[in-house]
């Protein structure tokens, strides 16, 4: 039987199947069935520090709103002993993730301060993290800010992060980047254990009957792998860090590829989201047959054997789209 | 004597933590100024805080007071150690049972924060007219007259009744003392023990009813037993001012402060002696010894225990060389021989004739709901009583030119000087009482000075202005009347200077804070005329800061008070500086720190970023300003409004005398629209040219601040050239414009209709017919515009049929420019039922929000039509509106028979066409309306001639011809709750009254408690995890009468179906009930959004609309379930509204376990409602068969 073991983040792994951040991992409930399914390791919903803010900010407004104002009524809700606006809530999640499973417990976090990102950093790992994977989502729609400001203060924070952090970080990157690689390769020189490609957003949408902007989070589909897959071929041995593949996993052949491509873990969220975290088992059943079948010894042999440096025609991975094009157009013509 | 922890603390939280700390069984329902007590003991319970035996007592909230009386007796008679809190009406309510509990000699306290009583008007403000009323109930009453005292005779209370058996009601003056901050010193749990005795208690148990060792009580006594019985309790009575006295002199021991029955203070051969009770005390005080100081021989006695009345007390606390005495008593008691106080010293003092010379006493009355009392006051009446012949049953401090009781008093007499003395004025939720009451706070932790704080309020829900006053000084501060000068005055809204004297309290030399939206080079040219003058005059130092622009630079947008105060620190130099910022810092540290990081962060910002930004102005030598402060009122207002409601509004309500009042309380309608207070920021701005003439605009405006007209199209008016108008659609009529129009200084910016305006820019979406715009840009244009569309005459009604939204929306709205909350959610049902039947509309109105914001003076939004006719209101009380308004359909009804009836009598000497048309087509729509009154109007000139006595008495009934129609009015926490038995009697009772229950689920009013209407797992005060229990199903109940036309609407969901509801309910000639959702700023939600919400609480089959329409006939379907089946959790609508998000914040997993329960409400009532609409139903009674709604209802 082959070893399905990997290495991700200095972390050892039973399977390179690490179930991504999703509602299911943001309660213990699911935490505990998904390591009951064989999740290899779980990655927490992020803590947002906007989100915090706004919380905080709603709960003040919500009761300072008419305060003051009318003798007989000189505030409208009660106050009460303490409210869930601070990370607390989230802290006692990793916490408890922390101590009732087996599995690593990997932290997210999306900071909008500096001083917002480093002091969560630190209460995440205090609270037991054993890393902490940094949500890099912003959308740079300021026409004012140009692509070399924005990457320099991410790359100045991870190296505060780094600076102050124990454990393993891994950034978690979006893919609009103009020279990804290069970026790539100055986070992992600033710090970054490891790079999880892709972020998915929440994308606006638009409703046709109030011509009201209506964000939606729409589960992901296997097609949405290739481009993780192509920038883990081409990262491969190009960064020194731990890579992972995120958005589109939804079968043993989507993780296949991905590790084939060079990730040493596959995360997975819509699948088990849309057929329960008993997926991951079933995944993981359908990988180890597919290497057995091919002979393959474990996990570790098999990542990275088809990364754009292991592969005969490596621009394969560069000009995918318009070589085939060309290709199919000679065909048709019959050269 | 140890050192005891000193707190900055109101009277009512230093009353309730000595209170909570000794009851087991606390019941009670909101009313002010008492609520806080209440909900500071639930809240207290809430988090565990237990007693002084380690229980934690229980908070139980009542439909009413009556109700809450009859738990605390039951309480009391099962064993319990039980308190109350109340005031005015609801101790009232309670009377029955406090005679009962006395009778029975239960020991309990209940604390009041005395409170006037309604009569020709209800006042929230504090006098003794309550616990005067409650002298005969046989229970020990003690006034408490500071804040220490408050929290020092509570314990003396709690400790006196059980060991005299006799009940307790302790009070002190509502507002005064009940809201006074102040510095007190705490009593601990030691103090506690040491007064009460633990085997009063045990004996209390022991007396418990208990089938161990069966007791009865309650019997019925016969003439041959009960007055013996009752004198039977008199030695528990006579004991009660030794028991009294021996924990005073307990509490003496421990803490040093010292109180008798009656205290004296003054003269040790005063000649003049002042008595009376409660908080008058402080600034009589401070009289007294300031005339003693110059040589005058005048004292003081307070009295302490009240009932039993402490005779002997009193004698030897006054002088024996008193030769005369005036006694205040703080209530009217109208043809009395003299008021309750005056009559005891009078009697005491009598029946000790002959061991001493009779003083020559006189009384009188001051302070009747808070008026002021001031040291100025207390000297004319001492004055007075040096007259050979004193001045008797007088008042002092108004000016009574009609019953000419008034003694006159010089306002130049002070006691005090302006140091120590602040003033912030503030404009609705900014912050700025919650930055005062900090500033006391920070005062009594950092230093060791006294302080004081006082606040008050304007009557508005929205744009209020609040005057928060601040005294701080070393020695105690005994002064109960407001500050006269102050040495500090902030005035925290630069536009309050065009409204009010807000400078006129500033000292000689005072430092002036100014919030002002101008760079401080060009502060001074946007003072008005009379600030400027004051401030050469005065020589003011003059400082200024742009605090909205900072509050909304570090985030927090409309809250002042983190940028305010750390100027008043700095320019008081009352702490030094940076201690005075650490201090700042600290409190909000710990006031927001549960709030969340963000929260203190910005605050903190707030305060970092204050005295960078603070600027001195400088002032120069004379005045520039060519603009006046505004006129309170315009120069064409009606001569009532010139006289009376201007002065109210200038705030110079307290210089009116006796005459310019109506001695009945009756006061002409149709002044709020005198009163221009120009709040909005932003005001709606009309796009003609996207309008799609649905009307839904000004359909939910809660202020009637944005109108539509339809004119003919010669009615254009001529000027201003930019008068907006566009064509009509209709199709009923043609030729006609249509018009939208802001009252731009009536609108108050909430923006709800720009929320529901659904006509948007094909080519830009946020454009829509209205958009919000900034006002000071508009407002000139707007104004002259809105001159013009008054000018349009109404369009004659019975053009349009008002069953549609866009019709009735044309009408002119007879409810207009309340003070009711930006965005409030009752107002435009309101405002919609003056439009549909304004013209012959009588209201009862509960008390409650409806009865504030359309009836607490200065002005009444309710007004009249170009014929002179509106809506006509009255407010009674809270408990009993329902029946109310059934007296008021009595007298009508009986005024239509009774014209009938003359009529018929006198028929053959008048027109008999004239006479059988009026008889046969009374009519119920607006063009019968109309036609009648045509005939009464020919009757009444028919009859003008004629003296015989059956015409005269025709022509004073002969309105009645015209049918009215009664609309009773009212909260949820008048009709779920205080009201249901009336309410519930009134709908039995078959009669044609229509109830509009405007539904907020909160006893709004009184800030959030919960009613019977509080839905399951919402926040609100004494539910604050959440409510368990599902709210009541009140239409479900009233429907199961048959008779009654029920009606659950939401205007925001569905308004044509509110507007039909309304209809069909004024046409049910029976009973009809309308439940209205209200949204309310009790709900935690943004306001301009109010319609959303109530949407989404359709949708979510949270609040499913429906009718209950009866009829007579086979296979009559009653039922309508008029929304559609839920398409949205209850949760998605809940998490939207902070009522029910705070819970899911503060006790996560009981929210969501309340909140599946609420779904589960929510699925169970839609199941229940749509077998219901299946049910056949008739009614059996074809006496109230509907003559109009029949066909109505076949046509459906």
């Amino acid at each position: 039987m082959a070893e399905l073991g990997t290495r991700y983040l200095g972390l050892t792994l039973r399977t390179p199947l690490v179930a991504s951040s999703s509602p299911l991992t943001g309660t213990l409930d699911g935490l505990r069935r998904l390591e009951d399914a064989g999740a290899a390791a779980v990655v927490l919903p992020s803590l947002f520090e906007e989100e915090l803010a706004s919380e905080s900010l709603a709960v003040h407004h919500a009761l300072e709103a008419g305060t003051g104002v009318f003798a007989e009524a000189l505030d409208y809700l009660p106050d009460r002993e303490s409210y869930a606006v601070g990370p607390d809530a989230h802290l006692e999640l990793v916490h408890v993730a922390k101590r009732s499973l087996a599995i690593p417990v990997i932290a997210s976090l999306n900071g909008t301060t500096r001083g917002g990102w480093i002091e969560h950093a630190h209460l995440l790992e205090t609270a037991g993290a054993d890393a902490i994977e940094l949500n890099l989502y912003q959308v740079a729609a300021d026409p004012a800010h140009d692509a070399a400001a924005i990457e320099s203060r991410e790359i100045e924070l991870v190296e505060a992060l780094r600076a102050q952090a124990r454990v393993p970080l891994a950034v978690k990157l979006s893919p609009f980047y103009t020279a990804l690689a290069h970026f790539a390769q100055r986070l992992v020189a600033a710090g970054a254990g490891g790079l999880v490609l892709f972020n998915r957003f929440y994308q606006p949408d638009l409703d046709l009957e109030t011509l009201e902007v209506a964000p939606q989070l729409t589960l992901s589909r296997s097609e949405e792998s290739r481009l993780a897959l192509r920038w883990i071929a081409i990262l491969r041995r190009r960064v020194a860090a731990s890579l992972a593949a995120t958005s589109g996993v939804h079968s043993a052949d989507d993780a296949l590829k991905l590790l084939l491509a060079g990730a040493d873990a596959t995360m997975l969220a819509s699948a088990l989201l849309q057929r329960g975290p008993a997926r991951i088992g079933e995944i993981e059943r359908d990988l180890a047959r597919w290497l057995e079948a091919r002979e393959y010894e474990s996990v570790e042999q098999l990542k990275g054997s088809v990364s754009q440096a292991a592969v005969p025609d490596p621009e394969s991975f560069e000009r995918a789209n318009y070589l085939r094009t060309l290709r199919s157009w000679s065909r048709d013509r019959g050269h | 004597m140890t050192q005891r922890s000193i707190a900055c603390l109101d009277g009512n939280e230093a009353a309730a933590r000595i209170a909570h700390r000794l009851s087991e069984v606390i019941a009670i329902y909101p009313i002010t100024p008492a609520s806080p007590m209440g909900e500071w003991a639930d809240a207290w319970s809430a988090r565990g805080q237990t007693n002084l035996w380690g229980g934690v007592p229980e908070v139980v909230e009542m439909q009413s007071e009556a109700g809450a009386a009859g738990v605390l007796h039951g309480a009391l008679l099962g064993g319990a150690l039980a308190t109350s809190f109340t005031a005015s009406q609801g101790l009232l309510l309670m009377l029955p049972n406090l005679f009962k509990i006395a009778g029975e000699l239960h020991p309990f306290v209940l604390h009041v924060a005395a409170r006037a009583i309604a009569t020709h008007a209800l006042s929230i403000f504090g006098d003794h007219s309550d616990v005067m009323a409650a002298r005969g109930t046989g229970m020990a009453m003690l006034c408490a007259a500071s804040v220490q005292e408050a929290h020092d005779f509570a314990l003396v209370a709690h400790a006196a009744t059980l060991r005299s058996r006799v009940p307790f009601l302790h009070f002190f003056d509502g507002f005064r003392t009940s809201h006074e901050l102040a510095r007190i010193e705490l009593l601990d749990d030691a103090d506690l023990c040491a007064l009460v005795d633990d085997a009063t208690i045990l004996a209390h148990r022991a007396r418990r009813l208990t089938p161990d060792a069966p007791t009865l009580r309650g019997t019925a006594q016969n003439p041959d037993v009960f007055f013996q019985a009752r004198e039977a309790c008199n030695p528990f009575h006579d004991a009660v001012p030794g028991h009294v006295g021996d924990c005073f002199a307990a509490l003496a021991a421990r803490t040093g402060r010292r109180y008798g029955l009656v205290d004296y203070h003054g003269a040790p051969d005063a000649e003049r002696v002042l008595v009376l009770m409660g908080s008058g005390a402080g600034s009589a005080r401070e009289c007294v010894d300031a005339l003693v100081a110059r040589g005058e021989r005048v004292g003081l006695a307070v009295v302490r225990l009240f009932r039993p009345f402490p005779s002997a007390a009193l004698l030897a606390a006054i002088p024996a060389t008193t030769r005369a005495i005036t006694v205040l008593d703080r209530c009217k008691e109208p043809g009395s021989a003299g008021e309750p106080l005056h009559q005891d010293v009078v009697t005491a003092f009598a029946e000790a004739a002959a061991a001493r010379p009779m003083p020559r006493i006189v009384g009188g009355r001051y302070g009747l709901a808070s008026k002021e009392f001031t040291p100025a006051m207390a000297k004319a009446v001492l004055d007075a009583l040096a007259a050979p012949a004193p001045r008797n049953r007088f008042t002092i401090g108004i000016r009574d030119d009609v019953g000419h009781t008034s003694l006159p008093y010089d306002p130049a007499f002070r006691t005090e000087t302006a140091a120590g003395c602040a003033l912030f004025y503030g404009l609705g939720s900014d912050g700025s009482v919650g930055a005062a009451k900090s500033s006391a706070s920070i005062l009594v932790a950092e230093t060791p000075l006294h302080a004081q704080g006082y606040f008050v309020y304007d009557s508005k829900k929205s744009g209020a202005v609040t005057l928060s006053q601040l005294r701080f000084r070393s020695e105690p501060i005994r002064a109960t009347h407001q500050i006269e000068f102050a040495e500090f005055v902030g005035v925290h809204h630069f536009d309050l200077l065009a409204r009010q004297g807000v400078l006129e309290r500033a000292a000689p030399g005072a430092r002036v804070l100014l919030n002002a939206p101008h760079p401080p080079g060009e502060v001074w040219d946007a003072l008005p005329r009379e600030a400027q003058d004051a401030v050469l005059e005065k020589r003011l130092e003059v400082w200024t800061i742009d605090a909205d622009r900072v509050a909304r630079e570090v985030g927090m947008r409309g809250r002042i008070n983190t940028v305010m105060q750390p100027c008043f620190f700095a320019l008081s130099q009352v702490l030094p500086r940076e201690r005075a910022l650490a201090a700042i810092r600290a409190s909000i540290e710990k006031t927001y720190a549960k709030r969340g990081p963000a929260v203190v962060a910005r605050n903190l910002a707030a305060v970092d970023r204050a005295l960078g930004e603070l600027h001195r102005v400088v002032v120069p030598e004379i005045a520039t300003a060519t603009e006046r402060r505004r006129a309170p009122v315009p120069a064409d207002a009606p001569d009532f409004v010139q006289r009376v409601t201007a002065a109210l509004l200038a705030g110079q309500g307290d210089l009116l005398p006796v005459s310019a009042l109506p001695p009945d309380g009756c006061f002409p309608t149709a002044t709020a629209r005198y009163e221009k207070r120009a709040l909005a920021h932003e005001i709606p701005i009309w796009d003609p040219a996207l309008c799609i003439d649905c009307g839904k605009c000004a359909m939910v405006c809660p202020h009637a601040a944005i109108r539509m007209k339809v004119f003919p199209e010669a009615s254009r008016p001529a000027a201003p050239a930019d008068f907006l108008a566009k064509p009509f659609r209709s199709r009923e009529i043609d030729a006609h414009l249509l018009t939208i129009q802001v009252a731009p200084d009536d609108c108050t910016g909430c923006g709800v209709c720009v929320d529901v305006c659904p006509a948007k820019s094909k080519s830009e979406v946020k454009h829509k017919a209205i958009d919000m715009a900034p006002a000071p840009e508009h407002r000139d244009r707007e104004r002259a515009r809105f001159d013009a569309f008054l000018a349009i005459p109404a369009l004659d009604p019975a053009l349009l049929d008002p069953g549609t939204v866009k019709n009735v929306q044309t009408r002119e709205p007879l409810f207009e420019f309340s003070g009711a909350c930006a965005g409030c959610g009752e107002t435009p049902y309101l405002k919609l039922l003056s439009q549909l039947f304004g013209d012959h509309l009588v209201i009862a109105n509960a008390t409650g929000c409806s009865s504030i914001y359309g009836g607490n003076l200065p002005t009444t939004p309710w007004t009249t039509d170009a014929h002179g006719r509106g809506p006509a209101w009255a407010n009674s009380l809270f408990e009993d509106d329902a029946e109310f308004g059934l007296g008021l359909l009595l007298a009508q009804d009986r005024q239509r028979e009774e014209a009938r009836r003359l009529l018929t009598a006198i028929a053959p000497q008048l027109p008999n066409a004239l006479v059988q048309t009026i008889l046969d087509e009374e009519g119920r729509d607006d063009a019968a309306l109309a036609r009648q009154r045509e005939r009464v109007a020919a009757l009444a000139r028919a009859l003008a001639g004629r003296s015989d006595p059956e015409s005269q008495r025709l022509l004073s009934v002969a309105g009645a011809l015209v049918r009215k129609t009664v609309w009773i009015v009212g909260g949820d926490g008048w009709a779920y709750d205080i009201g249901f038995p009336g309410l519930d009697h009134v709908l039995a009772s078959g009669r044609d009254v229509n109830v509009l229950v405007l539904d907020t689920q909160v006893y709004s009013n009184t800030g959030g408690q919960a009613s019977k209407a509080t839905p399951r797992g919402a926040v609100a005060k004494f539910a604050a995890g959440g409510k368990a229990a599902p709210r009541k199903d009140l239409g479900l109940a009233a429907s199961a009468y048959g008779h009654v036309y029920v009606a659950q609407v939401a205007i925001g969901a569905d308004d044509a179906h509110t507007l039909k509801a309304l209809r069909e309910a004024d046409a049910w000639p029976g009973p009809s009930l309308v439940i209205a959702y209200s949204t309310c700023i009790a709900h935690g939600i943004d306001m301009t959004r109010s319609m959303t919400h109530q949407r989404d609480a359709v949708r979510s089959g949270f609040w499913p609309l429906w009718r209950h329409h009866p009829g007579v006939g086979p296979h009559r379907h009653p039922f309508h379930l008029d929304s559609r089946k839920p398409d949205l959790p209850v949760r998605a609508f809940a998490e939207q509204e902070a009522r029910f998000a705070m819970a899911l914040r503060a006790d996560p997993e009981r929210a969501d376990a309340l909140l599946a329960l609420a779904q589960a409400d929510a699925d169970e009532r839609w199941r229940h409602y749509e077998q219901l609409a299946g049910v056949e139903r008739n009614l059996v009674e074809a006496s109230v068969l509907p003559d109009a709604a029949a066909p109505a209802e076949e046509a459906e």
